[in-house]
């Protein structure tokens, strides 16, 4: 089946009988004239507004990504050049002290350290796990099974955020205080394997991508070897692979750092470096849920949090942008 | 050696043992994290229905709540989310699949379309968070909509569009290639085609992505926080369209966030009940996508 997208194949004729610029195409059978068919000028002027609107429409995903970052820095910008802040505090101090009356303090360390040691643990969690179940399902498993799994898969992608973060809120937090003793229940431990969970299916659905997209050539090749399944996943198709692989990585990586509700509601609420898996965090998500209600607008906190916002954009797009690069490197091959 | 050549190239040497091994315990590790997927999904389903159990019923569905939502039933949230879909999808179902057919049947192989490609991907990946700041930026504020079902909905409909694009797109890219040059060559435009042979040959396709659009804006909390959904508020009992476009409304998920996080002493199996309405709506609308989707391969002739 040829699936090459039209747009880069072969193109339609222009100005055939549905253009307007016919030519009398001589006779049709028996000597008989038949005139040509022309369509009406409304239906033609339907067809170029339709195809303006298509255009259109195909153009939207750039200016909405284009408006998404003006209109949160343009909420942010103000605050660059206010008194009480400075760049170099905002990234680089531990102390959030955005309310205080006396000693404003905008610092996003700890917060920005509380996102790095969430998305790890639930990434050193989730990726064995999920490219493991990747290579399963792509590799080991027969057609009835592979096609049960994906729907599985499909459905654990499919649960809210919410619904996560009650999870973490009420049964994780008894299972962490009963299996680890800790004080609290929410805490890194318990927000990391949310995550963890929450990330998976992306990173099966992707790894399988990636290992479809490898030739049955190289698989036959090497079976024909005489090597086993296992030997072939981790000598040719492992490697082949390489770069998918990654990718499924990075957007586990970038769902994790990017998540929101359900580490607000898992990983407990204190602003500080975390010191042990056992430690409540806060991360630059949940910050922006937690206080953005509470942030009168125009105020400093306020564009602080929307300056966040810009800085998880930021973040969010230079993942998605090296994903995007390897899985391109994949398809080149 | 004594042995006969011929049958010693297939004995099973000591070589050949350990890589058997090795394949079934890769074979057996594999299956197990697989498993290990499987396992906490079910229990905590199971185990949140069991919670829920006391409050699950009917009444509980179409109820409004009562004493400080501590008592009583969603109803009120669940119509609310159904507003908030409905109206989303009715925005970004048109341009989800126009954008989806402009970059599978129009855009050709250069920068300006990778560009696009790139800011698909890149929408998809924005953290919801960003979105409700952008919701909170551009339409609660610069647009002057205030904290309203309308702000709320165009902020879902941006978050969800990718969601309906790439489905789309896929749908349109199994349509093989050979259908639209038989279409070309008997003398239709490029329109003509999409409209006669493209879009009849893939609309179970693009069906399944907006109900996949559906299952998402149904769950996502962070974009409506701020940009128009609240804690409470007054609904009568059964009423379909309790909510203005220029009013604030309840949603499910939110409401599940208020319940079990903000609200005290509110009757244990309450959030389990919630949770579990949400949790079934959303798995409930993706199963009928799959199912969609099987039949129609099955169906399918080429």
């Amino acid at each position: 089946m040829n699936t090459e997208a039209p747009g880069r194949g072969r193109t339609p004729p222009e100005g055939g009988p549905g253009g307007d610029g016919a030519v009398a195409v001589g006779s049709v059978g028996l000597g008989a004239k038949v005139p040509r068919p022309r369509r009406s000028t409304a239906s033609l002027l339907a067809e170029r507004a339709l195809e303006v609107a298509i255009r259109a429409s195909g153009v939207s995903a750039i200016v909405f990504v284009l408006a998404i970052f003006f209109f949160i820095f343009r909420e942010a910008a103000p605050v660059l050049f206010s008194r009480d802040f400075s760049l170099p505090e905002f990234l680089f101090s531990t102390q959030w002290y955005p309310t205080s009356v006396s000693n404003v303090r905008y610092g996003t360390l700890a917060l920005t350290l509380g996102t790095l040691s969430v998305t790890v643990v639930a990434i050193v969690l989730a990726i064995p796990f999920g490219l493991g179940a990747a290579i399963f399902v792509s590799e080991f498993c027969g057609p009835r099974l592979k096609e049960t799994l994906k729907i599985v898969i499909e459905l654990l992608a499919a649960i809210p955020s919410v619904v996560w973060g009650f999870i973490g809120l009420t049964v994780m937090s008894k299972l962490t205080i009963s299996l680890t003793g800790a004080p609290v229940g929410v805490n890194l431990l318990n927000g990391g394997l949310i995550l963890g969970l929450m990330s998976v299916p992306i990173i099966v659905s992707i790894g399988e991508d990636a290992l479809k997209a490898v030739p049955d050539s190289y698989r036959e090749a090497s079976l024909a070897m005489g090597a086993t399944r296992w030997q072939t996943v981790y000598r040719v198709l492992i490697p082949a692979a390489r770069n998918g692989l990654l990718a499924a990585a990075l957007l586990g990586v970038g769902r994790a750092v990017g998540e929101t509700i359900a580490v607000l509601m898992a990983t407990g609420h204190a602003v500080h470096v975390p010191h042990s898996l056992l430690d409540s965090v806060r991360t630059l998500t949940a910050n922006i849920a937690a206080e953005l209600g509470e942030a009168p607008a125009g105020s400093d906190h306020y564009r602080v949090l929307f300056l966040t916002g810009t800085l998880l954009f930021v973040i969010t797009f230079v993942v998605n942008f090296t994903a995007d690069l390897a899985i391109r490197g994949v398809r080149r091959r | 050696m004594s042995l006969d050549p011929a049958a010693a190239r297939f004995t099973r040497t000591a070589n050949v043992a350990r890589k058997e091994r090795a394949e079934s315990l890769a074979r057996a590790i594999f299956m197990l994290m697989s498993v290990a997927m499987i396992i906490p999904l079910v229990a905590i389903v199971t185990y949140l229905l069991v919670r829920a159990a006391p409050s699950l019923s009917w009444e509980f569905l179409v109820d409004v709540p009562r004493k400080g939502m501590r008592e009583g039933g969603i109803w009120p949230a669940f119509v609310g989310t159904l507003n908030l879909v409905g109206l989303s999808l009715a925005v970004s179902a048109p341009i989800g699949v126009l954008a989806a057919i402009y970059l599978h049947e129009y855009a050709k192989d250069n920068w300006f379309n990778r560009v696009i490609n790139l800011a698909v991907i890149n929408l998809a990946g924005v953290p919801s968070i960003v979105h409700a700041l952008f919701g909170l930026g551009a339409f609660v504020y610069a647009a002057k909509f205030g904290y309203s079902v309308l702000a709320a909905s165009l902020t879902l409909a941006i978050m969800t569009l990718p969601v309906i694009i790439a489905s789309t797109r896929e749908a349109l890219a199994s349509v093989p290639m050979a259908f639209r040059a038989a279409c070309w060559n008997v003398g239709a435009s490029r329109w003509q085609t999409i409209r006669g042979v493209v879009l009849p040959n893939s609309i179970s396709g693009i069906l399944t992505g907006v109900i996949l659009q559906v299952s998402r804006a149904a769950g996502e909390t962070a974009p409506i926080m701020f940009t128009g959904a609240v804690f409470y508020k007054a609904v009568k009992r059964g009423d379909l369209f309790p909510f203005g476009l220029n009013d604030q409304c309840m949603a499910l998920s939110m409401h599940l966030y208020t319940v079990s996080t903000q609200v005290p002493n509110v009757r244990e199996s309450i959030p389990y009940a919630t949770a579990i309405v949400l949790l079934g709506s959303v798995l409930m609308v993706n199963a009928t996508a799959i199912a969609l989707r099987v039949w129609l391969r099955h169906r399918k002739r080429w």
